[in-house]
Parts: C-alpha cells; sequence; structure tokens
C-alpha cells in the first residue's frame, strides 16, 4: 500500500486560511489502511481545522467527506455535490489522489492533507515499513524475494558494501542490512549461488529517472483507435 | 476569573471510576460538581473524535478514567486509551489549546476517594487554566 502521514494542524491551517468553505475529503483505500486519511482521520482533522479557526474568531465551514478511492475517476460521482458546494478541498490522499481530484474538478483549489511517505507494508501494529521503490523493473526474483533498491540504503545490487555492523545499516542502527537481509532469505531457501552472479547496473530509465511514466493497456481499453 | 467553574468531561469506564464515582457518591465524599461523567464499557472505546468533539464544542477540560494498568477487563483498552489521550494532546497543542486540559488517569473500583481526589486535582488545573480559549471566543461571539 501507499503510506502517508498527516501534516501539521498549523500548517494546514496557513495554507487553507484564504478558504471559507472548504471540504476535507478523505480515501478510503491505502490511506484508510495505514491510518492517515480515511473517515476517522478525516473526522480528527476536520474537528482540528474547526477550533484552530474558531480561536483566530475566522469563519470557515469545514465539510467532511471519505470516497471509496480517490485515485480512480469513477468514485467522485458521490463528491461531486460536496465539491460544487466549497471553495478549495484538502485532499487527505495519496499524491496521486490529490492530483486525480485536481483534474477531475479543475476549477477548485485541491491541497494536500497529507505528506505521501512510500510504498510499504504494516510491519506490525503502529509500524510501517518501504519495502518497494517502484523502480520500473522488478529484480526480486534475483535476490530470494528481499529488495536490493528499497532495502539497501545505498540501493546496491551487488553487495554488501562492507559498512554494516551486526546487520545493521551503517546509515542508522536502526536500519536492517539490506544486503544481511539478502544473504539471510538466501541461505534459508539455499540459493546462496545467486550470490556469484554479477549483476550488471540498473536500468533506472524505467524508474522516474526516465520521467513520468504511465502504462497504455490496448486489451483494456474501451476507446479505440480506428 | 475567581468566580470560573470550569466545566469537565469525565470519560469513566464501567468496570473502575464509574464504579468508583460511584462509591464515593456512597461514602458522601465531596467532590468538585464541575465534572459531567460519561459511562464507557472501557476506556479502549475512548475515539480521539469524542475528545476533539467535546473541546470543538467549548469543553474546558477532559479526563479519561480507566482502569490500573494491568487491570483492564479487556486485556489493554486502557492502554490503548493512553496513547490515544497522547495522540489527541498533540493534536489539540497544534490546533491552539492547552494540551493539559486532556489527561488521563487510572484507579481501581475501590478507590473512591482517589476519584475524588482526581476530580479536584483536574478542577484545580483547569481553574489556573481559565476557561477554554474556544468557549471564550464562542462566549464573544454569542
Amino acid at each position: 500500500m501507499i503510506v502517508a502521514s498527516r501534516k501539521n494542524i498549523k500548517d494546514l491551517k496557513e495554507m487553507l486560511a484564504q478558504h471559507k468553505r472548504i471540504l476535507v475529503l478523505g480515501c478510503g483505500t491505502c490511506v484508510t489502511v495505514c491510518l492517515a486519511g480515511g473517515e476517522r482521520e478525516v473526522g480528527m482533522i476536520s474537528s482540528a481545522l474547526r477550533i484552530a479557526y474558531k480561536l483566530d474568531e475566522e469563519e470557515h465551514q469545514i465539510d467532511e467527506l471519505t470516497i471509496e478511492r480517490q485515485c480512480e475517476n469513477e468514485f467522485f460521482e458521490d463528491a461531486i455535490e460536496a465539491v460544487q458546494s466549497v471553495d478549495a478541498v484538502l485532499s487527505l490522499a495519496c499524491g496521486a489522489g490529490v492530483q486525480a481530484t485536481a483534474e477531475r474538478f479543475p476549477n477548485t483549489p485541491v491541497y494536500a492533507g497529507l505528506d505521501t511517505k512510500f510504498i510499504g507494508i504494516l510491519q506490525e501494529q503502529g509500524i510501517w515499513t518501504e519495502k518497494c521503490a517502484a523502480c520500473g523493473e522488478c529484480v526480486l526474483g534475483e535476490y530470494g524475494g528481499v529488495c536490493p533498491i528499497t532495502r539497501c540504503s545505498k540501493s546496491l545490487l551487488n553487495g554488501p558494501c562492507g559498512g554494516a555492523k551486526n546487520g545493521k545499516c551503517e546509515v542508522s542502527p536502526d536500519q536492517d542490512c539490506g544486503w544481511q537481509l539478502i544473504y539471510d532469505r538466501l541461505k534459508a531457501i539455499g540459493q546462496l549461488d545467486r550470490l556469484e552472479e554479477i549483476f550488471s547496473p540498473h536500468d533506472w530509465s524505467k524508474s522516474h529517472e526516465g520521467g513520468c511514466r504511465k502504462i497504455v493497456r490496448e486489451d483494456q481499453r474501451i476507446v479505440t483507435k480506428v | 476569573m475567581d468566580n470560573f467553574e470550569p466545566k469537565i468531561l469525565a470519560l469513566c469506564c464501567h468496570y473502575c471510576a464509574y464504579a468508583a464515582a460511584d462509591l464515593a457518591g456512597s461514602m458522601r465524599l465531596q467532590y468538585p460538581a464541575n465534572v459531567r461523567v460519561l459511562r464507557l464499557p472501557c476506556t479502549g472505546k475512548v475515539d480521539p473524535s469524542y475528545i476533539m468533539t467535546a473541546f470543538e464544542m467549548g469543553i474546558d477540560g477532559v479526563l479519561v478514567a480507566g482502569c490500573l494498568e494491568g487491570g483492564c477487563h479487556f486485556q489493554e483498552g486502557n492502554l490503548r486509551a493512553k496513547k490515544r489521550v497522547g495522540l489527541v494532546r498533540d493534536m489539540l497543542e497544534e490546533a491552539g489549546i492547552e494540551k493539559d486540559r486532556l489527561e488521563m488517569f487510572n484507579l481501581s473500583s475501590a478507590e473512591g476517594p482517589r476519584f475524588a481526589e482526581i476530580v479536584g486535582i483536574m478542577t484545580e488545573r483547569i481553574k489556573k487554566l481559565g476557561p477554554s480559549p474556544l468557549r471564550r471566543k464562542l462566549e464573544v461571539s454569542v
């Protein structure tokens, strides 16, 4: 899932100060699961904003709504009326959701209420960790299912670097050495021989470095080009 | 503000603080009448939005009273409440309300005098802080 965390209420208050009627729009998918932008968080952030504005004796109307998904156009059907009745939208979705909302409502200012952090998992209750850098060319199969690009701080494809101590990365003692994880995993599945292979440099043109990416699936498209 | 009488919401667990409040009554203990008790099945039922809404409506203080740590009838409801209270305290501060207006306490059902003491502590604290800044604004606007 995409993992995000909320922005500070003071910053949100300043960011939205020029708008009198604001819709706090939650997203029911990833950010609900990572407890940053779902219905409950919409309620809390709206409440905090109302308090903050009232303290400044400013009149602001803060509406609340959470839709199933902000990254797909069809789910905006439920939000059209609510968006049309406000001056601005504070989207509590990931960066993709915020932009989809802005594209769907071209004449309404849309602001991001969250900081989108990474693609990750719920490691344990209350702890989310990054697992994928969306590099565009997955190499997990070669490394026993542990991503060297994400899990190694230096994204080394031919590691380790030699800086790890007791299985921890030299960048931070809180961080596991990605290459230690790769070694342990390959050992556990009996594929240590994979480490003998030398991998060529990653093709970064397939990651964000190659520009904003797009996938076109003609078999899925409804409108056919004649 | 000498005559200021704060309004305090007490979110009380059915198994401890609520029973302790009952006991305090049976013992004819005196404690400030500033507190409004709301009974919950466990402090683990406390949703941050309950507290935020109370402050939004102008309450001066909120106390959450749960079982002693390790004594929750639902294993860890009170420990979860403690963390949620921490979260809401931070959010209140960001919004401009003193975080000390919200506090979590722990006690057992046998501690009637402790309940009276907690209400006294919280009432004194809120009296020192004065009315909720939001309540002051709301009253001015009325």
